[in-house]
């Protein structure tokens, strides 16, 4: 699904990915854990293809394709999805007519047809009610004046709304109390599936407890240090990150 | 011979020509002599520092035009409100077109200025309303005070409602190589009364033009006045609006100006209240390009206690263009428990745009609440990547961010066609087609 090789990134001109190497395969949840400033939400936003930062080095490849000259738009029809840890509030469009761009707009770069208005609506109706999602929120602006766990929800509805191939959970669990958590984690939960992917960006081991791993991976001064299985994030949460710096330097 | 000469010495041949009574010889003629002494504004005074005339004036305008002028009504559908059935009234160069129009005398008057200042049955109501509230000392206004002869006339008697809003439009064919136009509007709605205009200055080809329209509102008690001023013009036309509008006590009186195009174009927009509890409004959407030029300078006057008003204009400008606003609010020492409130927003799409932004608060009340916003950048690009994430293309992402930046402006039109007009207009000029309206 997603192979990242020797993965270098910048950000005026500073470094921040100094080496990613990762494969995700269909069907598979990989984690990514990592204390502060480790490169984290950087590896999500360049694999989104954020033109702020700079591939210096190494590939992106999406189902064999690289990615480095495809626009953010043409890697979400390709389907990648990123939620963002800080969804954006735009004004004045409301998240119906939001999806209905979006969903359209893929339809088209993919060779279809728009989705009839109907399908749409009932799209519409199961995906929100899979998010516990209240009818009278997807009229409202989109993201403003929504509370944290109010954006997060609406991020997996989007995700819902999308089925992506690869979906990219970056901090999605912040700003969370347990019953928003709950109701997140299901949802991407009903989403997975053989044909699909979800790489989850996190700094706690709470939403694991949701969302199982197959792999976790440590992110370090932008390198991936450790690799393990979701015993690994227990580990992380009892014990920090300060005895894998340690190993490192042994 | 310029064309301030030109107009002076014309001043005269015209008055003999047209038949008026002798009071409005009095209001011509101390009007032409204003103008003779302070001429076209230039950038030296301060209300012009941002726009200057010098380039549209070198043009050899004629001032009357010689020949007459037909169009048929398939080629200009498109600039009325055609979704909906409206009382109309057509200028065409200047000229009253009764072909294209359809006035009204039944219960309220939607009819013609000219027969107000030449038919005796109206001497009333030229002697309390007209050059009334119009300015007698800028020079632009008395110029078109000094030629006042055709235009609007809307009268919507106590308690009556319009039943259907009116559309005054003026079209200018390019008959003649380059025509300037004077047309003059004078509305009043009486107490209770409720009307909805719609006005539009139209060029039918790339001849220059220039417009210098005044307007004259007069809002009774309780009256309510919408009034929406479309600008979508070929680049070779300039317009200067002056609108005067006086509002008697609990009157709510709206002005949308939707500024798409034109070469030069100015909006001169004064409110002025004489009466408690009254509502203004004055909102705009601003959208050019190239070189064009638009200008917008309020004046809210507030005079008397517990009065209202609320301005909100939205600018969008790419390539060269240029944008002003000026917007100020006099708060007189009588006029307590002020609200007046200003947002002024504007986004630049290239380097090249320039705004010049200019809040003006004059405030000699102690108990009022007056508030200003004024913002100026670019387009939010953590936005644009967010939208472009979930596979939105970025001039899509682009014009959707630029509608919800407007979107607070369009969400007050009160007439529904009217809305979806406005909208299609923005998209078109955003260069997109949107699968839903905002």
């Amino acid at each position: 699904m997603l192979s990242i090789k020797n993965l270098h990134a910048s950000i005026e001109d500073k470094e921040i990915l100094k080496g990613i190497n990762l494969e995700i395969k269909a069907g598979e949840v990989h984690a990514i854990m990592g204390p502060n400033g480790s490169g984290k939400s950087t590896l999500s936003a360049v694999i989104a293809g954020n033109e702020n930062y700079e591939v210096t080095e190494g590939s992106v490849e999406l189902l064999g394709e690289d990615l480095a000259d495809l626009a953010p738009e043409e890697r979400a029809h390709k389907g990648v999805f990123l939620s963002f840890q800080y969804p954006v509030e735009i004004p004045g469009v409301s998240v119906t007519n939001f999806m209905k761009t979006a969903i359209n707009e893929s339809r088209k770069a993919n060779g279809k047809e728009e989705m009839p208005a109907n399908e749409m609506l009932k799209l519409i109706r199961e995906k929100s009610e899979l998010l516990e999602i209240d009818r009278k929120f997807l009229s409202r602006s989109l993201n403003e004046g929504f509370s944290g766990g109010e954006k997060k929800r609406n991020e997996i509805f989007q995700m819902a709304m999308l089925e992506p191939k690869l979906a990219i959970l970056d901090e999605t669990d912040s700003g969370l109390d347990i019953d928003a958590l709950r109701i997140v984690a299901n949802g991407v939960n009903k989403l997975k599936s053989q044909e699909n992917a979800v790489l989850v960006i996190t700094h706690y081991q709470r939403l694991l407890d949701y969302i199982i791993p197959d792999f976790v991976h440590v992110l370090m001064d932008g390198k991936i240090v450790k690799s393990g299985g979701k015993e690994l994030a227990l580990e992380l949460e009892e014990r920090g990150y300060d005895w894998i710096k340690q190993e490192q330097e042994v | 011979m310029d064309l301030k000469e030109k107009l002076i010495s014309s001043f005269m041949a015209f008055e003999e020509k047209v038949d008026v009574t002798a009071q409005l010889h009095d209001i011509r003629t101390s009007a032409i002599k204003n103008f003779e002494n302070k001429g076209f504004p230039t950038k030296k005074e301060e209300a012009w520092k941002y726009t200057s005339l010098n380039t549209v004036l070198k043009n050899d305008f004629s001032v009357f035009p010689k020949r007459e002028n037909s169009i048929e009504f398939k080629d200009v559908k498109k600039f009325f409100l055609h979704e909906i059935d409206t009382y109309k009234l057509v200028f065409i160069d200047g000229k009253f077109s009764s072909f294209m129009s359809s006035t009204t005398h039944e219960g309220i008057d939607v009819c013609l200025l000219s027969s107000v200042l030449t038919k005796p049955k109206y001497k009333m109501v030229l002697d309390t309303y007209f050059n009334q509230i119009a300015s007698k000392d800028e020079s632009l206004t008395t110029l078109n005070t000094a030629f006042a002869q055709e235009g609007a006339f809307i009268n919507i008697p106590k308690s009556k409602v319009a039943d259907k809003p009116i559309e005054i439009i003026h079209f200018s064919t390019g008959v003649e190589s380059a025509l300037m136009v004077q047309p003059r509007n004078l509305i009043i709605v009486g107490e209770n009364a409720h009307v909805q205009i719609i006005e539009r200055h139209q060029s039918l080809n790339s001849n220059p033009v220039l417009t210098n329209s005044v307007t004259e509102i007069f809002a009774q008690k309780r009256a309510i006045v919408d009034y929406y001023k479309i600008q979508n013009d070929e680049q070779t036309a300039n317009l200067i609006d002056n609108t005067y509008i006086s509002q008697k006590q609990e009157s709510r009186v709206a002005v949308h100006t939707f500024s798409f195009g034109g070469n030069i174009t100015r909006n001169n927009l004064n409110f002025y209240h004489f009466g408690e509890r009254i509502d203004s409004t004055l909102k705009g959407i601003t959208i050019i390009g190239d070189k064009q030029h638009v200008d917008h300078y309020t004046l809210v006057n507030h005079a008397t206690p517990n009065c209202e008003s609320h301005q909100n204009y939205k600018t969008i400008l790419g390539g060269s263009s240029t944008g002003v606003f000026n917007g100020k609010i006099f708060v007189e020492k009588e006029a307590q428990k002020t609200d007046a409130f200003q947002q002024n927003n504007n986004i630049l799409l290239s380097d090249k745009a320039t705004i010049n932004a200019k809040p003006q608060l004059e405030i000699f009340a102690d108990d009022v609440k007056c508030s200003h916003g004024c913002t100026i950048g670019q387009l939010d690009e953590s936005a644009m990547f967010y939208m472009q994430q979930r596979g939105i293309p970025k001039k899509e992402a682009k014009a959707l961010l630029l509608y919800a930046f407007s979107n607070g402006v369009i969400e007050s039109i009160k007439i529904p066609e009217l809305k979806q007009r406005i909208t299609k207009i923005i998209a078109m000029k955003l260069g997109v087609n949107l699968g839903f309206d905002l």
